[in-house]
């Protein structure tokens, strides 16, 4: 099977699914003319036109605005929110309208949106360029929250998330565009709501999202020689969360950690550790770890931003004081 | 402009059936029947009657917190209406929205609207499918004096002008926004005077005169639907009621600026003139009034024996 950049996974499933529905369209800050910040709309411009690709102004208000109206009134939009620090220029119209208008009206309107964003650290971008502000968007009833890890997965799942009738957060790691993997060239869809176990492993579970699958991986593949086989899961959508495989994993290997880059405080892994400690609380031999950033917005210096992310270091380091992890 | 005898009455009875409603829930209200709060449009009908009467079903609306005078001149039904601001299961939304959020997106009614001046980039979102569609829909975005100051008026009147969309922002001023002045909220007089930084066409018309409001929307309705783009348009208009509710709003207003306002009561006025044109008589006139009347007891009837909604239904609804 060909492989294809993460980026170039985005690109071909708004393609496909922009060929196959005259309803879906593009719309957001520099996707058009110059086929998006990180290349993400390289193409669509030429082959689909400016009706269907759509530059805006600099109005993230009024960009999920658009996409609120036009869903209701029967279109699927997918608008972009260039990065996800910038939600908090719309806030209101994510939360009090796009979350919400199905409710308040009774289940009587339909939002088929899906707003695309960056989330990330580690390029060197600073406090307001550089969160994942997962959690926020998980705590708003009305919204579904995608965060994909692998080229594979960001296919299938954006497609699955257009197609959905319901406002979807797809959200992209920056960091994570220009990895490579293998992608089937025909439409598909990743289910949302299904967590995937990327390693399995009896010793350990380690749930992980977005970049920090890699990292969590890469801690594995070192706990492996030291003895520790961990199984990592990556929920891929964290609204609706996937509890039931985290659960499964739990009661087979009786020791958790919960890694995201995002702050820890009140961070997407407070919700997983909570429900497991609820569900799963017969099963575990350690209490549930989370490893996550400080509790600080993203420092610019490399030595300080370094120093915040988590990495595959910090995740073993983490471990070792879970468990017994034979000397390397 | 000569407007046909059956769109005139068509406006009177459109104003008939937002005032009565409106007096009422706030009857009701006052009796403690209803639950939250309610925003009434009293005193503002000419500006929803004369705007909702150049729209067919198709169009599209979005609204305010004060928007059941937009549901009723959009076709709203006074049963489904009541229903819903009692909470019952049967009333436009189930239950789930209550006044603030009441809607029918099969009337083209995307919403009362709990955030003050949130429907506005959501009505250029229906333009921009109005476009797309391109059998001439358009969408109208009321708003008032104080959502002119919201940032999300300016992203959408920027970006309709923009895109060239079929959206009328069609501004209430009421001279008030909540309980501040306008001369106290913003340093402008006509809100119309702020479509000029986006490059279309400001008009203000006597929001009182509900033939002014038809022929001024009649005009930038026809605009959008030829392809011509957005119009702002300012009604000066004024509500009889406090922001919230019935009670007296002397603290915050004078009896004497009420009373004016009052004196040019736009149902008043309109009818007067239907009885001068000929289009009207007097036994016409109260047999509009007697048969509206009924349909709201019809109505109220109907959401008072209807039931409230199932406690399950709470986790009904949240996704597609």
């Amino acid at each position: 099977m060909r492989e294809i950049f993460f980026v170039q996974a985005i690109t071909e499933a708004m393609r496909q699914e922009m060929e196959r529905d005259p309803d879906v369209f593009l719309a957001g800050e520099d996707v058009a003319g110059h086929g998006g910040t990180f290349g993400t709309s390289a193409g669509l411009l030429d082959q689909f036109g400016e009706q269907r690709v759509v530059d805006t102004p600099i109005s993230e208000v009024g960009i999920i605005g658009l996409a609120v109206g036009a869903a209701a009134t029967g279109m699927r939009p997918i608008v972009e929110i260039m990065f996800c620090d910038f939600i908090g220029c719309a806030m209101d119209q994510i939360l009090n309208q796009l979350a919400k208008m199905r409710y308040m009206f009774g289940g009587r309107a339909r939002l088929p949106v899906v707003v695309r964003s960056t989330v990330g650290a580690g390029l060197r971008l600073a406090a307001q360029h550089s969160q994942s502000l997962e959690a926020l968007l998980c705590h708003i009833p009305g919204l579904k929250v995608v965060m994909p890890s692998t080229p594979y997965d960001a296919k299938g799942l954006l497609i699955a998330a257009i197609r959905d009738d319901n406002p979807v957060f797809f959200l992209e790691h920056k960091a994570l565009y220009r990895i490579r993997g293998e992608v089937p060239e025909e439409p598909y869809e990743v289910p949302l709501g299904v967590a995937d176990v990327k390693r399995p492993g009896r010793d350990l579970t380690i749930v992980a999202t977005a970049r920090m699958v890699h990292e969590a991986l890469a801690a594995a593949d070192r706990l492996a020689q030291r003895g520790i086989e961990a199984e990592v899961i990556d929920p891929r959508t964290l609204q609706p969360l996937d509890i039931e495989t985290i659960l499964a994993s739990v009661k087979k290997t009786h020791r958790v950690a919960i890694v995201h880059e995002a702050v820890k405080f009140c961070g997407f892994g407070a919700e997983i550790a909570a429900q497991i400690a609820e569900a799963a609380f017969d099963y575990i031999d350690a209490p549930v770890t989370r490893i996550a950033a400080p509790f600080t917005p993203v420092p610019f210096s490399p030595s300080l931003e370094d120093a915040w992310l988590v990495n595959a270091d910090r995740i073993v380091a983490a471990v070792e004081q879970m468990m017994p992890v034979p000397a390397a | 402009m000569t407007i046909p005898p059956d769109k005139l009455i068509e406006l009177y009875e459109k104003m008939v059936a937002i005032r009565l409603f409106e007096e009422t829930a706030g009857r009701l209200s006052t009796q403690g029947r209803i639950p939250g709060a309610l925003h009434l449009y009293v005193g503002e009908e000419a500006v929803a009657a004369g705007v909702c009467a150049c729209l067919n079903v198709d169009d599209y609306i979005t609204s305010t917190h004060r928007g059941h005078g937009h549901l009723v001149a959009k076709g709203g039904d006074f049963g489904l209406m009541f229903a819903e601001l009692f909470g019952k299961a049967t009333g436009y939304c189930k239950g789930k929205g209550g006044s603030m959020h009441i809607a029918s997106l099969d009337l083209g009614m995307l919403g009362a609207n709990g955030i003050v001046g949130g429907g506005a980039p959501i009505a250029v979102g229906a333009a921009w499918t109005c476009k797309q569609r391109g059998r001439g829909q358009v969408a109208v975005c009321f708003f008032g004096d104080g959502a002119s100051n919201e940032g999300s008026l300016h992203e959408a009147m920027n970006m309709a002008a923009l895109y060239r969309l079929p959206v009328i922002f069609c501004c209430e001023n009421n001279l008030y926004g909540e309980y501040t002045p306008q001369h106290k909220h913003q340093t402008v007089a006509d809100v119309a005077d702020r479509a000029a930084a986006y490059n279309f066409p400001g008009v203000v018309v006597d929001g009182m005169d509900a033939i002014a409001v038809y022929e001024a929307a009649s005009e930038a309705i026809g605009r959008a639907r030829a392809g011509g783009g957005p119009t702002l348009l300012e009604c000066k208009t004024y509500r009889y009621y406090d922001h919230v509710g019935v009670r007296p709003t002397a603290t915050y207003r004078t009896d004497e600026e009420v009373e004016r306002w009052k004196a040019r009561d736009p149902i008043a006025m309109l009818g007067a003139r239907l009885l001068e044109m000929g289009v009207l008589d007097e036994t016409g006139r109260q047999a509009i009034h007697d048969r509206i009347e009924a349909k709201i007891a019809e109505g109220l009837k109907f959401a008072e024996e209807s039931p409230l909604p199932d406690p399950a239904d709470v986790l009904a609804d949240v996704y597609a």
